[in-house]
């Protein structure tokens, strides 16, 4: 009997040990990355017809995780709701975060996590059916709203209604699938969310051509992944992870020519590539390489965007502030030197 | 276990207090309920620390100053909004927990009082002799209790959804003259009392205590002369009449509000206005039903249980001695079914209440959807915020549990 305290006490004393290491040791141990993913918003993380994860968060995720282990694959993806995502990651059941998350202030400091960068520069918009005959966003007072619950779409309408003298309802769900469902059914006049999740869930209704998305984009919403705070490496490797993936699209290295690319002899992708004497992975505990096999892999952020939610795909978004910045856009990583 | 049982003679043979001691179950028993409690309170121990270092190293702190930081977001329209007179920005986080507490508790009441009323209905038809009555009971127990409550409460939302008129503009009627019905809720006539209304109220107080007091001296009178007085049509009389001629003698200090329904104007102004009349949720409705109707199945099965288990006897001795059915049901099976039905009664109504947490799922702003969801979102103090939540649960089941403890030594067996 005392024998079983002693070892109740003692392994309670090393998980209390165990949840100080650093995350990277963590992942390379367990040989994959554990990523909070949503519960299936097209072009940004969902399930297609093989039941495989795919969207421009999910290839994060894979570029992280060829990044640090090698293998895009090597990803076990945790389905979260707008609700429990914050608490999944700092809580270490998972280690980033990549769920089309706006980076707040708030967030960033009281939630215990740290956001690394944006991958997707949105704002909130609103849908509704054309039938109401409805042009603009400054004619809804006293409609009832649908939206997600603990997100900041929950907090944006309430400001923008406060701040233009208008009344509203709110419905606030869970599940994604329950709002645009209420939202479908005449529970609400208005469905509102991320202009890119607008664009998204329209998809889901059965005429999406009945409705329509109002001009007015009412916030900013900077969407990006994050990591569990008090882990300066880790946040670090996930950070250069999202630039290095942006630098590479505008240094035109490709998942297609990387391998070509490592003989340029421009400076800038000698050192994104990690060729010859650049190492930027040591310090971050990864290769030197680490970029290369992250495009490698999974490609540059225009591919990325491109095969997720750019004009050939479903959701039919121009890049539009996405573009990097040499394009008049908002993408700018900082350099690789 | 061997080397356990090899110590042990060793003792014997060495030390004869030791082994006395060994042998000694009181000591024995002490001695592991000593351990236990020890080993409990080292893992909570470690849990805390564990904790604490966690938050530090994550840069967070631990308190409750959140309660007073106003509240941003708009909730839906409920008992717990109208309460507390919620408008989003004007109150506090602390009126969310508030408001959130009460949604909680109006459902919870709600779904208590119907689901022991229509409980009891359907644990009598099981007994019914009638093969509609009975095969309905049946059928409807089996159904219900078998299907996870969740499921229930999404096929509610949905038949709500199906049933009400979706276009704005447009209502269908419930309760003709009464109550209306659209996509977006139920609409009802609100009563809005006047000045000198308190005197109805306190008429009903008098009424009620009169009508009490009715019943002890009819109880006393029979067991005196044997004589049976009407005590409940006096007891209705009283309770009703008293309060009724009360209002008439006042002038009718009450008005009665009535929806409005607005067919021109902004497309979102028509349809019922807001704010007049009465109004339930939709999400409340879905959530009522699904509890009210499957806790009233198991409810079933503890009625049918609790009469079966009262003696054939009870009833044929009831019948010799001349006592009609109904009287014999109320006045000698019933007291005796009460002792078996209400201890696992009791459960079902922590159960009921516990199940409201539920309504996360479809979006009724009880204590788990908006204090543990929206409210721990927006100041991120889940450990705080969790421990707060349970603690109100453990409060309501226990007050539960002391009430219904109270009923069960009123209606239990007395032993002489």
């Amino acid at each position: 009997m005392k024998k079983t305290m002693m070892t109740v006490v003692a392994a309670a004393t090393l998980a209390a040990g165990a949840a100080g290491a650093a995350t990277l040791d963590d992942v390379k141990a367990a040989g994959k990355l554990k990523c909070g993913v949503s519960q299936g918003l097209p072009g940004f993380s969902t399930p297609d017809d093989s039941g495989a994860w795919t969207g421009i968060d999910v290839d994060y995720c894979k570029a992280l995780a060829a990044a640090v282990l090698g293998d895009a694959e090597a990803v076990e993806y945790v389905s979260l709701s707008a609700k429990d995502r914050f608490t999944a990651l700092s809580s270490g059941e998972i280690d980033v975060l990549s769920r089309n998350t706006t980076w707040t202030i708030t967030r960033d400091t009281d939630l215990g996590i740290s956001f690394v960068g944006v991958n997707y520069y949105d704002g909130q918009g609103m849908m509704v059916p054309k039938s109401f005959g409805v042009t603009s966003a400054k004619e809804l007072s006293g409609a009832t709203i649908c939206t997600n619950t603990g997100t900041t779409t929950e907090l944006n309408i309430t400001d923008y209604f406060k701040q233009h003298g208008m009344e509203f309802e709110l419905v606030a769900l869970e599940n994604s699938d329950e709002v645009i469902a209420a939202y479908g059914a005449g529970r609400c006049d208005v469905f509102t969310t991320d202009r890119s999740g607008v664009a998204a869930e329209r998809l889901k209704l059965a005429n999406p051509d009945d409705h329509m998305v109002l001009p007015e984009t009412i916030s900013k919403e900077p969407l990006g992944p994050s990591v569990r705070a008090g882990d300066e490496q880790w946040a670090k490797i996930a950070r250069w992870v999202l630039n290095g993936v942006i630098e590479a699209e505008e240094y035109g290295i490709t998942s297609a020519n990387v391998e070509e690319m490592k003989g340029s002899n421009n400076p800038s992708v000698q050192r994104i590539l990690g060729v010859g004497d650049n190492d930027y992975g040591a310090p971050l505990g990864l290769d030197a390489d680490f970029i290369a096999k992250a495009v490698a892999q999974v490609g540059n952020y225009g591919e990325m965007y491109e095969r997720n939610v750019g004009p050939d795909t479903p959701l039919k978004l121009e890049r539009g502030v996405n573009e990097l910045w040499t394009n008049g856009g908002l993408m700018y990583a900082p350099p690789v030197r | 276990m061997s080397s356990t049982s090899d110590r042990d003679a060793q003792g014997t043979g060495e030390r004869t207090g030791l082994a006395a001691l060994v042998f000694d179950s009181r000591a024995r028993s002490l001695f592991f309920q000593v351990v236990l409690a020890l080993a409990i309170i080292a893992m909570i121990v470690v849990a805390v620390q564990n904790a604490a270092a966690n938050l530090a190293e994550q840069g967070r702190e631990f308190g409750f100053d959140f309660f007073d930081r106003p509240s941003d977001i708009q909730i839906l329209t409920t008992f717990g909004t109208w309460l507390v007179g919620y408008e989003a920005g004007q109150n506090s986080i602390f009126d969310v927990f508030l408001l959130s507490i009460a949604n909680t508790l109006i459902v919870a009441v709600a779904g208590i009082f119907f689901a022991t009323i229509w409980g009891f209905l359907l644990g009598i038809f099981r007994l019914s002799h009638n093969f509609v009555l009975n095969s309905f009971a049946t059928f409807y127990v089996e159904l219900l209790r078998n299907i996870p409550l969740l499921l229930q409460i999404f096929f509610w939302t949905a038949v709500l959804r199906i049933v009400a008129p979706s276009e704005r503009g447009t209502y269908g009627t419930l309760i003709p003259g009464l109550l209306q019905f659209d996509a977006k809720g139920i609409y009802g006539p609100y009563p809005v009392p006047h000045d000198g209304f308190a005197l109805t109220m306190y008429a009903l107080v008098v009424g009620i205590i009169a009508a009490w007091g009715f019943g002890k001296y009819a109880a006393k009178q029979q067991d005196a002369t044997g004589k049976q007085l009407p005590t409940f049509r006096v007891g209705l009389g009283l309770i009703i009449g008293l309060p009724v001629l009360m209002f008439l003698v006042t002038g009718r200090p009450m008005s009665i509000e009535w929806p409005n329904f607005v067919t021109e104007g902004p497309v979102f102004r028509r349809g019922f206005e807001r704010g007049v009349g009465s109004y339930i949720a939709p999400e409340f409705m879905a959530l009522f039903l699904a509890l009210t109707t499957y806790t009233a199945a198991f409810i079933a099965e503890i009625v049918r249980a609790g009469i079966q288990a009262v003696p054939k006897g009870q009833s044929e001795a009831s019948a010799a001695l001349g006592l009609p059915d109904n009287l014999a049901m109320r006045k000698v099976i019933l007291p005796q079914a009460f002792r078996v039905i209400v201890p696992p009664l009791t459960s079902q109504y922590l159960n009921l209440t516990k199940n409201s947490s539920l309504a996360a799922a479809i979006g009724y702003p009880e204590l788990v959807a908006v204090f543990a969801g929206t409210t721990l979102n927006q100041v991120g103090r889940a450990i705080e915020i969790i421990a707060i939540v349970i603690l109100v649960y453990l409060t309501i089941s226990l007050l539960t549990s002391a009430f219904m403890n109270w009923f069960n030594n009123r209606v239990k067996l007395v032993e002489r």
